[in-house]
């Protein structure tokens, strides 16, 4: 028996044929754009550790930085969370971030505190 | 894709029940949820990775060292650039993925199945990759290193943590460049058959008893001894280079010591061991996850070319394994940062 009570969902993400072109396009895009930073961080990790005057703190905050605007384009773009209401983006995220942020300051200062 | 989450719903309607207050469907919220609780465990292996690291930070090795290797290279010197190709590669296949997805938002049956199929050829690329890298590294390199004993180190500059540890010293010639294989070893043709066949032994250590092994482990040190080798070791002086050892000291290190060959759970012939527990571990455990995907990618592509979800009307389930997927992307990414890169 077909209950009529259920909302279907999985029909909202549907779309037309021109619609699908300019998805496709923006998905190319987003595809070379994470194509170009791990290009970006493998070279840069080859060549910054001949460079004399550089400090490897300032390479490895640029691989966190790149590393987080790809992460950013995976989750909101390939992963369509962005496309999402509001809320259930908050949901996801803000819990994650703030748990992660805290581990990472307790474990790296204890690790330094240990050595 | 927007269209339904975006549109305004008034207060009552959006809290009032029957409809989910976020505009999604079951399934796709569970798998979401799912992926939160997988991505706290990825997040505390990865950080446990950097406390390690900052508590072991004289003696962690640094990945380009340890992962140069390109299949079909022979010994040529390419600092991290199979594990480039590697992300490069699952990047790919997460954008084919999402294509697949696309295809299925216009009920394009054939460019599910075509999209999907590429997916599933990335995704078992990169896990023979996985199990060179695995091979590789379990294996070493041709002359290994040797394991010194810290008590007959000096402690001058050698911070307690690396003392504790064991440390882990690599072969180097007069000039200070690292020697890990059998070309670049200078001596007689005698003396580098003798050294194949040694390390070919050692290499291969389980088929030996103890006895034999502690015989064969002395004749490969006084080999060593001969060809005069120079000793680096992990910690660093104040002008920021290694400390060679050379001459009487480097003998005395090298008689006492114990060789290394490769890596595994309980040694790493890279340098601090933990380094190698968290490589298996990590990668390990991504590594199942991609190979779970391959497996549940391929269910999805049966289904999809059996016509099951063009018949239901939706293709939902190629979006609920595409979050799978992109998940397991985004994770390498991390571990591509956090354990190779930085």
């Amino acid at each position: 028996m077909e209950r009529d009570d259920v909302i279907e969902y999985s029909l909202n993400a549907q779309h037309s044929e021109e619609e699908g072109k300019k998805l496709r396009k923006k998905i190319w895009q987003v595809a070379g754009i994470l194509t170009l930073l791990t290009t970006v961080e493998v070279l840069l990790g080859v060549i910054a550790s001949g460079w004399v005057g550089v400090k490897w703190e300032v390479v490895k905050y640029s691989f966190i930085v790149m590393t987080a605007i790809k992460a950013g384009y995976i989750v909101f773009s390939f992963m369509h969370l962005g496309d999402e209401r509001k809320f259930f983006k908050y949901t996801i995220i803000i819990p994650y971030i703030a748990f992660i942020c805290y581990l990472i300051l307790i474990c790296l200062f204890e690790g330094n505190a240990l050595s | 894709m927007s269209s339904e989450a975006a549109k305004a719903i008034d207060k009552k309607t959006l809290w009032g029940g029957k409809i989910s207050p976020f505009s999604i469907s079951y399934g796709k919220m569970m798998m979401w949820f799912f992926l939160i609780s997988d991505a706290l465990t990825f997040g505390g292996l990865l950080t446990a990775v950097g406390f390690f690291r900052h508590k072991y930070s004289a003696i962690w090795p640094s990945s380009e060292d340890v992962f140069h290797a390109f299949p079909l290279t022979g010994h040529a010197h390419l600092p991290l650039m199979y594990v480039a190709l590697m992300t490069f590669i699952l990047i790919v296949s997460s954008v084919t993925m999402v294509l697949a997805v696309e295809a299925g938002h216009r009920m394009d049956k054939k460019g599910v199945v075509k999209w999907l199929t590429y997916t599933i050829i990335g995704g078992a690329f990169f896990l023979l990759s996985q199990v060179w890298e695995w091979s590789h590294f379990i294996h070493g390199t041709d002359l290994g290193a040797i394991e010194v004993r810290s008590t007959s180190l000096n402690d001058d500059g050698i911070p307690y943590n690396v003392l504790n540890n064991g440390v882990i010293a690599q072969w180097t010639n007069k000039s200070g460049d690292r020697l890990e294989y059998y070309e670049q070893i200078k001596g007689t043709p005698e003396q580098i058959g003798e050294l194949k066949h040694l390390t070919h032994q050692l290499h291969n250590s389980s088929e030996y008893s103890r006895k034999e092994l502690s015989k064969i482990n002395s004749s490969f040190k006084e080999l060593m001894i001969q060809l005069d080798l120079n000793l680096m070791m992990p910690a660093v002086n104040n002008e920021g280079k290694h400390y060679i050892v050379e001459g009487a000291e480097a003998q005395k290190l090298i008689t006492e010591g114990n060789p290394i060959f490769g890596a595994n759970l309980s040694g790493n012939q890279y340098g601090a061991k933990q380094y190698s527990q968290f490589f298996f571990f990590v990668t390990g455990f991504h590594g199942f996850h991609v190979f779970s995907g391959v497996i549940v990618n391929i269910i999805v592509l049966l289904g999809a070319s059996k016509g099951v979800y063009h018949e239901r009307g939706h293709y939902e389930m190629v979006e609920k394994t595409g979050l799978y997927w992109h998940f397991i992307d985004l994770v390498w990414v991390f571990v591509f940062t956090f354990f190779y890169l930085v």
